[in-house]
């Protein structure tokens, strides 16, 4: 719908928008009409993380980034650990692949759960905060609370919590589940089925906004039939592909004076990451549970309503629940290997051979795919470092966004447009404090 | 009794600590049911702008924004918590006092840096008194539990002054310095359940120093195993560099 009314004026100025991770401020100027100023402002204080691991050791980086986000910790733990490997030239045990893709699953679980039920959802039943909803849908609050408690469980046994895992480190796994834990585990994640359908009905039953503006979507691509979320190369809906070695060619970093969060662009001038990329690029590898539940929800690639990144995201909760499932009834048959254990350190007993050398990791965390990049010297302490965030890719993709949508949406109320451009945001299930911390070698 | 008017305020952080207060579960219906949440930005967009009785500050003070937010707070608060390790020492983004800043910040937004100034960082405590700490990176559930009771009950936290080591021996964990590895849990503060070394990891020493670190006894150790004193301190550097800025060189 273009815009009704010419010569409106229109100042939205959304500081700390909330339900979101990090600090980021939106700001939409228009003055008779015509739309000045657009901006997803990033004010969240730098925390330079590549500029501290200089001087750490390859060992350490694992356990300071993964202190870049509480939400995805998990995910930047296992980049780091991809970037180390590849640097020192560890090839990890099909084991330990088969543990961390069952870690992602879990923390896909938890992070698309806390998305949809705590952060989407209130806008969509027209409260502020989860808090009204335990009054007027206490069933559904308290299924997305014992949701997270499940998984949060389940990540204790197998890294021993969720929030900055303490046992997935550089070359495997300090500790590996009892066949009593992954017992129970298979158990536990069988149980939650009933939760989970339970989420798609509820999401099936909610109205998203109607808004469209194509873009090129990047996500993990890979040519085996596994929906690729700890592997791949990096894809791209406008034909790109390229090894993830080559990250800095797709993500052209820039730093924009409005934002601590630098912007990307690949073959337009802004991309998306995250739960629509990842299903327009790979729907037809997710698992046959979770291509019912897009089909219920209604949700069809090509895909080009970011709003609708949230119903994505409850697609492929259920897809990494399938697969969770799936994997710990594996290890469960096959009987875990325990002699794999490592003993954590600094390498202090040399152990492992160090190299001078470049490791670059890339994964897709919740919000879209993640990369780190670290340069050792042949002490093996780091010299470089280099961490792309997905939330700061998705930045200017945001901003397109918006300015796209208002003029659409000119015509309502100044309180309706600011809540619509806040729900554009919260779609993105932002991380902002994350994206803080960008730099180029 | 009136229900505490209690608020979440983050600084610079990576709010997993109030994440793990989300992660408390159907237990989170509870807490909410003892106090008078009024603003929680992760979780909520209800703000509120008057005083309150209660104010969990995540995160640490890493530039005159934050510290100003924080007097802020502060100013409007009976009862001031630091929530976790950013707020309780400073926490990793300690890290950054080892170097220069305008270094670092040449390092990560080149000619770009001038947008985004940054400062010493600092723990809530070295800006503004605090009342309450919840040490941990992140924090554990139970402490926050037990905090949130003192805090109803309007007694004071004490927290453990021991070291970790002394809750890992209960925990009949094998010590890491007999596997060959260092492990700060000879002078970190415990209250943790050795939360790390349970899952086959070392202590980083994200509680902080215990007030009266044995010394001696740390360095005989170190000595027997060959270890270089500057190899630990290193270690300590990750969490506790904020240590050494004292809270009188943060006024």
């Amino acid at each position: 719908m273009p815009a009704k009314k010419a010569g409106k004026n229109l100042g939205v100025k959304v500081e700390y928008l909330t339900r979101v991770e990090g600090h980021g401020n939106i700001v939409v100027e228009v003055r008779d009409g015509a739309l000045e100023a657009c901006r997803f402002d990033v004010v969240e204080a730098p925390r330079f993380f590549e500029a501290l691991l200089r001087g750490r050791s390859i060992f350490e980086a694992q356990h300071i980034t993964s202190r870049i986000c509480g939400i995805c910790a998990c995910a930047h733990s296992l980049t780091s650990i991809q970037a180390a490997e590849e640097a020192l030239g560890i090839i990890p045990t099909a084991q330990t692949t088969t543990l961390r893709r069952l870690l992602l699953d879990l923390e896909f679980i938890d992070s698309h759960v806390l998305h949809v039920y705590l952060l989407a959802l209130p806008d969509l039943v027209g409260a502020r905060s989860f808090l009204p909803l335990v009054a007027s849908h206490e069933k559904v609050v308290r299924r997305a609370l014992r949701m997270k408690k499940t998984v949060n469980h389940l990540s204790d046994t197998l890294v021993g919590r969720h929030v900055h895992p303490i046992s997935a480190i550089v070359g495997g796994f300090t500790k590996l589940p009892s066949p009593a834990d992954l017992e129970r585990m298979h158990e536990e994640l069988i149980a939650l089925r009933p939760d989970m359908e339970a989420t798609v009905a509820l999401v099936a039953s909610l109205a998203f906004p109607e808004f469209e503006r194509p873009t090129e979507y990047v996500a993990l691509v890979s040519d085996d039939a596994t929906y690729p979320l700890l592997a791949g190369d990096i894809g791209s809906s406008d034909g790109v592909r390229l090894a993830r070695r080559e990250y800095r060619r797709a993500t052209n970093e820039k730093v924009v004076p409005h934002s601590s969060a630098k912007h990307t662009s690949l073959s337009r001038d802004a991309y998306a990451v995250g739960a629509l990329a990842r299903f327009n690029l790979n729907h037809e590898k997710l698992a046959p549970r979770a291509k019912e539940a897009a089909r219920v929800l209604g949700l069809k690639a090509p895909c080009h309503n970011p709003f609708l990144n949230t119903v994505a995201q409850t697609v492929e909760a259920v897809h990494c629940l399938e697969e969770a499932i799936g994997l710990a009834g594996e290890l469960l048959e096959r009987g875990v290997d325990r002699s794999e254990a490592l003993v954590v350190g600094l390498n202090e007993g040399g152990r492992i051979p160090v190299r001078a050398g470049e490791g670059v990791g890339a994964i897709e965390a919740p919000r879209g795919i993640l990369f780190h990049r670290y340069v050792t010297d042949d002490a093996g302490l780091i010299t470089a470092a280099d961490c792309v965030i997905p939330t700061n890719q998705n930045l200017a993709n945001i901003e397109g966004d918006m300015r796209a949508l208002v003029p659409e949406i000119l015509h309502k109320s100044d309180a309706e447009i600011q809540l619509r451009l806040e729900m554009l945001v919260r779609s993105y299930d932002p991380c902002i404090s994350c994206s803080t911390h960008l730099v180029r070698l | 009794m009136r229900r505490p008017r209690t608020a979440f305020f983050d600084l610079s952080c990576c709010e997993g600590c109030q994440l793990q207060v989300v992660n408390a579960g159907e237990l989170l219906l509870e807490i909410v049911n003892l106090i008078d949440l009024v603003e929680f930005r992760e979780a909520m967009s209800e703000r509120h702008d008057g005083p309150l009785d209660v104010a969990f500050v995540e995160g640490s003070v890493t530039d005159e924004h934050a510290a100003a937010r924080l007097r802020e707070i502060r100013g409007r608060a009976k009862v001031l918590v630091a929530l976790g390790s950013c707020a309780s020492t400073g926490g990793v983004n300690g890290m950054k006092n080892a170097f220069d800043l305008a270094e670092i910040g040449r390092v990560v937004y080149g000619d770009g840096r001038r947008f985004f100034p940054t400062a010493t960082t600092r723990a809530l405590h070295q800006v503004v008194p605090v009342d309450y700490t919840i040490h941990g990176c992140p924090i554990a559930i139970p402490e926050l539990l037990t905090v949130l009771k003192c805090i109803l009950a309007g007694i004071p936290y004490t927290v453990p002054d021991q070291a970790v080591c002394t809750e890992c021996k209960r925990n009949e964990n094998v010590c890491l310095y007999d596997r060959g590895v260092t492990c700060l849990g000879p002078v970190t503060r415990a209250g943790c359940n050795s939360w790390c070394v349970n899952n086959g990891n070392i202590c980083y020493g994200c509680r902080g120093l215990v007030s009266n670190p044995n010394e001696k006894g740390m360095l005989q150790v170190l000595t027997s195993r060959g270890i270089s004193l500057e190899h630990v301190v290193r270690r300590m550097e990750m969490y506790n560099r904020c240590r050494e800025e004292g809270p009188e060189r943060a006024r």
